[in-house]
């Protein structure tokens, strides 16, 4: 009798404060493909990891969906860009979580973009020009040296929450700065040609792409940042495109394809679609260095096929 | 001797101790001031090397090109975005712009205007046709409301928000609400999470909502009828739990005061400030006199809700839920009269896996409310004895002698929103509220001359809106939507709202 009671005492109090029992692995959330996929390289086996955003939606404005809260709630460590890219979703579902160790000021909270030096930072707040974030220009991954800052934080903070493990998370943090030292010389010499081209993006989301590799990706369908293409930008786009000779549209997937076709019918244009999370295009979703592999590829492609930038593709 | 001489040898290392200690400190200041300015130059050096990078990529690029076209240099023109060319690096020790919001000061602040203008063919606009307190008020403009929001970290151990509202009414009152401001614990261990403040009760989808979180121009009816026109919020408690079950799963519980403008359906009654349909009596033809005031736990009010959520697909999430709200009212002038509120709710979303600013969507909301109310005995021959106006029997003229009952008032509203491509989003909503016939009003009342007999508070009403909605950017709004009532004894009527929002300051938050 006493035993029965002792053992739902224990079921009872196990539903109210939850399971203290070690967990084998981490889990780690991350808000973007591109930092869970870091995570993945950077923890192997010892670790879980779960993305709330799909590799194809825009991070901008993701859903919160209750069951990130459960994902969350459970989470030893939490990934996210840091300069305000999730901002408007991430704060809410950690307000919400309940969960202190992914809090900022915790050990399990990641923020990534610490050491990274952000563009375009508004010396002004000012929404008259869009949606510009006040840390910077979000999407720095798009430059691989700043992975390596990424794997860094990545992997000291996986040492600190799990020691037993360090030997490992180191080993991956150098395989993954080695192959990325290997990789980055290799994609340099690709572009090199193409030095100083011109290409168009849907959204300033290539600031840190353009920089590394010498392109100039600095025209844009959308007239301001989040704010979406009007016709006269778009015609004021093409009348530029034609006097610079620009090749190229950028367009990742969830952007307004319509917009770019429209572009690219009346310049003669490539759409070249590429993506900054691994899985957001087929092709990409092995991992972080597999996608720049591919928009190495992609766009180098697209400068390179003179004779196919004469022939109107719209597909 | 000997111990007193090691005493004196202790303190001699204590102090030499200290000393190294104090040296360690400074040192370490300087390291750190040394690498903030290492850091400095490196950046700047970055900076500098970037920019010659950018020169030299555009030297390469025109040359380029001149040979390509023939001279064709276009001008610099304002494609070079704003932002662009305003390129910095992030500099720590250069003052930087007082930043409202995202970090960069210790509390978030936005502000939210929703105003609205257009006109019905019904003129009893306020609190009759339009129940919800920040529905559009008049033919003409309304200010529904101005909000101010803030919310940040307290400390280590708390997150504190408020959100003020100050609006017009339809005689161009100014008025102030505190509708939320409270602290919520953040270091409870097992999902569990306690708030304490003036917080919303939480019950169903729409109440606790904001203004700038409705679908359409105003609240649902059966919302503002049997929850009250501000909804149910007050000084209180709330604790949540968020359960450790692998979907998601929810349970609040809630202890609130029972009376003023938040706990209208409560002790709230005599403060209710919306007069339906032109003639001044409350629920029930009685006034509110038996407010019993509070002794003891059952006196507040409690209200609960359990909420679960699956995600169908990866583009389709069902949330549901169902909720209770249980205090005592002031009905009438004797007996424990008590209200009851439940409701259950429905939400349904689709969004499409490669979602642009967060479109193309189709939402449902369903949200279904019945509410119990007593109603204490009253007699209006105190009120006929002293003079004041006084609810007569149509046939004999004699004061009213109303007994205690309990009546039944119950509704229900759909809402489908379809985003149907980036900004735009048309909106269809169905609103139905009755009550049940209450012994009360099966005779005939005359009041200040006019025959009364069904309570147009509790009467049949239902509503069909479709509107249209317009976000230019995600800070701004436009709205246009048009209602067509039919309220029980009054017949049709029509009416046409044109909204329009703006957001300043921190990122409004995405919710779900």
């Amino acid at each position: 009798m006493h035993g029965t009671w002792l053992f739902w005492i224990r079921i009872l109090l196990l539903l109210l404060l939850g399971d203290p029992s070690v967990q084998a692995r981490l889990l780690v959330v991350a808000t973007t493909a591109d930092l869970a996929a870091l995570a993945r390289a950077v923890g192997g086996d010892r670790v879980e990891v779960l993305s709330l955003a799909r590799p194809t939606e825009d991070p901008h404005f993701v859903d919160p969906r209750p069951s990130y809260l459960v994902q969350l709630a459970r989470a030893d460590a939490l990934v996210h860009g840091g300069a305000g890219l999730e901002a408007a979703w991430l704060t809410p579902l950690l307000n919400r979580a309940g969960n202190a160790r992914i809090l900022p000021a915790a050990r399990g909270h990641i923020r990534c973009c610490e050491g990274v030096t952000l563009l375009e930072v508004p010396e002004k707040l000012d929404r008259s020009q869009g949606d510009v974030h006040a840390a910077g220009n979000p999407h720095y991954l798009a430059d691989p040296q700043n992975a390596r800052i990424v794997v860094h934080h990545l992997a000291d903070t996986f040492v600190e929450l799990d020691f037993a493990g360090t030997e490992i998370y180191r080993k991956n943090q150098r395989a993954f700065v080695e192959a990325l030292e290997r990789s980055l010389p290799a994609w340099e010499a690709r572009l090199r040609p193409f030095a100083g081209a011109r290409l168009v993006s849907y959204h300033n989301s290539w600031p840190y792409f353009a920089l590394r590799f010498n392109l100039r990706i600095d025209l844009f369908l959308e007239p301001k940042p989040g704010i979406p293409p009007s016709a006269a930008h778009l015609g004021r786009v093409v009348a530029e495109m034609k006097a610079s000779g620009v090749r190229a549209i950028l367009v990742e997937p969830y952007q307004d394809r319509r917009a770019a076709e429209t572009v690219a019918r009346a310049t003669g244009a490539r759409l070249v679609p590429v993506t900054q999370y691994p899985g957001g295009l087929k092709g990409t979703e092995a991992g972080y260095l597999e996608l720049m592999d591919y928009l190495v590829r992609a766009i180098t492609g697209a400068l390179s096929d003179r004779e196919q930038a004469s022939t109107i593709s719209t597909r | 001797m000997l111990s007193g001489g090691l005493t004196i040898v202790a303190q001699a290392a204590e102090r030499s101790s200290e000393a190294t200690q104090d040296r360690i400190r400074l040192l370490e200041q300087r390291l750190q001031i040394l690498q903030t300015q290492f850091e400095q130059t490196v950046r700047e050096q970055q900076q500098k090397i970037q920019e010659l990078e950018q020169e030299l990529a555009r030297l390469r690029g025109e040359t380029s090109q001149q040979g390509a076209a023939a001279g064709q240099n276009p001008p610099e023109t304002f494609f070079e975005s704003p932002v662009h060319s305003r390129q910095t690096s992030w500099n720590p020790t250069q003052s930087l712009p007082w930043r409202l919001g995202q970090g960069g000061t210790y509390v978030d602040v936005g502000l939210v205007g929703t105003f609205a203008a257009g006109g019905s063919t019904a003129r009893d606009i306020e609190g009759s046709l339009q129940l919800g307190g920040h529905d559009p008020n008049q033919r003409g403009f309304t200010v529904q409301g101005v909000e101010w929001n803030l919310i940040g970290a307290v400390d280590p151990y708390f997150l504190g928000s408020a959100n003020l509202l100050y609006a017009l009414d339809a005689e161009g009152e100014s008025e102030f609400e505190l509708e939320e401001a409270w602290l919520q614990t953040t270091q409870l261990p097992a999902g569990w999470q306690i708030r304490a403040g003036q917080i919303y009760a939480p019950f169903g989808r729409f109440n606790g909502r904001h203004l700038h979180q409705w679908g359409f121009v105003d609240a649902p009816l059966v919302v503002a009828r049997l929850l009250g026109p501000d909804g149910l919020r007050n000084p209180g408690v709330q604790a949540a739990w968020l359960m450790p079950t692998a979907f998601y799963s929810e349970l609040f519980l809630s202890l609130l005061n029972s009376g003023g403008h938040g706990a209208a359906p409560f002790r709230g009654a005599d403060s209710d400030h919306h007069k339906e349909d032109g003639h001044p009596l409350p629920l029930g033809f009685r006034p509110a006199e038996n407010d019993r005031g509070v002794s003891a736990l059952t006196d507040f009010l409690w209200a609960a809700r359990y909420a679960v959520s699956v995600d169908l697909t990866e583009e389709q999430t069902l949330l549901m839920g169902v909720s209770a709200a249980v205090g005592p009212n002031s009905s009438g002038m004797t007996g424990s009269t008590q209200t009851k509120v439940f409701g259950a709710d429905l939400y349904w979303k689709w969004r499409s896996p490669r979602a642009h600013a967060g479109f193309p969507f189709v939402s449902l909301q369903i949200e279904a409310l019945l509410r119990k109310y007593d109603l204490g005995a009253y007699d209006w021959t105190e009120a006929a004895g002293a003079g004041t106006p006084y609810l007569a029997d149509g046939l004999s003229g004699a004061p009213a002698v109303l007994h205690a009952e309990t009546v039944t008032d119950y509704g229900v509203y759909t809402e489908l929103l379809y985003g149907f491509r980036r900004g735009w989003i048309a909106g269809f909503r169905c609103d139905f509220v009755a009550g049940s016939k209450g012994d009360y009003e099966r005779a005939l009342w005359i009041f200040e001359g006019t025959p009364l007999s069904r309570d147009s508070a509790r009467s049949r009403r239902w509503r069909l809106s479709p509107n249209l909605t317009w976000y230019p950017s995600e800070y701004s709004r436009l709205r246009l939507q048009y209602n067509y009532d039919q309220r029980q004894g009054m017949g049709t009527d029509h009416s046409l709202w044109l909204q329009w929002e703006l957001s300043l300051g921190a990122h409004a938050a995405h919710q779900f």
